[in-house]
């Protein structure tokens, strides 16, 4: 019993450890960081590149992770000695702002068209017309619907 | 939105699209201004001299305008460069040779990790000054994409000669005589 109380505190402790270190972060991972790096001279991202320029990055990714740096830490690092272009992320300024807008831009004035068009359309479309509703599909009299469902039967498999 | 204004809107997108692409092709274009001047048989005068640079060793920082007045052998090079390792005892030949006369190999690191470009150092013996561009201030002004590449410069700062691609001795050894020669 006594024991039993032992252990439960020190599975209590452990739990509580982490919350009792508040400024501590936790240490970078190799697979996390590498997605967000570029290959820079082969201008792939670094987790599918295959070349020396690649191997020596990922050495030094992780001899900034061995120096218990975090993730962004390591970016900011890479970032301050190689520039902006080894992050896969485009950058919030300059021209790489482009990635972020056109998209946006595009689908807003897509969207702006289509506002404007689709009043038109349905405006032309009920134009042509007389006003009467049109007649959806022809239908059968009671002769020609037996006829048919005669039809069909034969070719039941 | 009235009817005309519609197709003038699609074709301001349409146009900007394009426009964007144009600009991002043309952007990454490698520029061989040098290299047509150089085939003309004209002096071009080396771009980037004003751009400082960290000294590999850590002495500082050095530009290309800090030697003006010597034949300068400008050499973009990395240590995970294969050629580069090749044509390390021909750069090193190269530096002897200018060494008395006053002039010197520079070597400019291209992308490259410090450690790893300090090692290579080491490992082939090399004497001359290396610089690190590591955020790509210089190489770009000389169209270097690919490494190694080798720039030869009069005492005035011209570009006399260059090579993309492993140096060989014999050019190397007739481009300095040149750069010398005025």
């Amino acid at each position: 019993m006594r024991a039993g109380v032992v252990a439960l505190l020190a599975l209590l402790a452990l739990a509580v450890a982490p919350a009792a270190a508040p400024g501590a972060q936790p240490r970078a991972s190799f697979n996390d960081v590498e997605d967000e790096v570029m290959c820079d001279t082969c201008n792939v991202p670094l987790n599918i590149a295959e070349s020396d320029r690649a191997d020596q990055e990922r050495t030094a990714i992780r001899r900034l992770i061995a120096r218990g740096l975090t993730k962004e830490q390591i970016l900011a690092e890479l970032k301050r000695t190689y520039g902006p272009g080894i992050l896969a992320k485009p950058q919030d300024s300059g021209f790489s702002l482009a990635v972020w807008w056109v998209p946006v831009a595009v689908v807003a004035g897509l969207a702006a068209l289509l506002a404007a068009l689709l009043p038109r359309w349905r405006r032309r479309g009920r134009d042509r017309g007389d006003g009467s509703p049109r007649p959806r599909a022809p239908t059968l009299s009671a002769a020609d619907e037996r006829r048919l469902d005669e039809d069909l039967a034969r070719y039941d498999v | 939105m009235k009817r005309s204004a519609v197709p003038i809107v699609v074709a301001v997108l349409a146009a900007a699209l394009v426009g964007l692409l144009v600009y991002g092709v043309v952007a990454r274009r490698d520029d061989t201004s040098l290299d047509s001047a150089v085939r003309k048989g004209q002096r071009p005068t080396a771009p980037g001299a004003g751009v400082t640079l960290p000294v590999l060793d850590g002495s500082g920082r050095r530009s290309l305008a800090q030697l003006r007045g010597k034949v300068v052998v400008l050499n973009f090079w990395a240590s995970w460069c294969g050629p580069c390792e090749n044509e390390a005892p021909v750069l090193e030949r190269a530096q002897r040779k200018l060494a008395g006369s006053g002039g010197t190999v520079l070597g400019v690191t291209y992308k490259d990790d410090a450690d790893s470009s300090r090692d290579f150092v080491k490992k082939y013996h090399v004497t001359y000054p290396s610089l690190r561009d590591d955020r790509l201030d210089l190489a770009p002004k000389y169209g270097t994409t690919k490494l190694p590449e080798t720039f030869v410069l009069d005492k005035a700062g011209h570009v006399v000669a260059m090579s993309r691609g492993e140096v060989s001795p014999d050019f190397l050894s007739q481009a300095i005589d040149r750069a010398q020669a005025d």
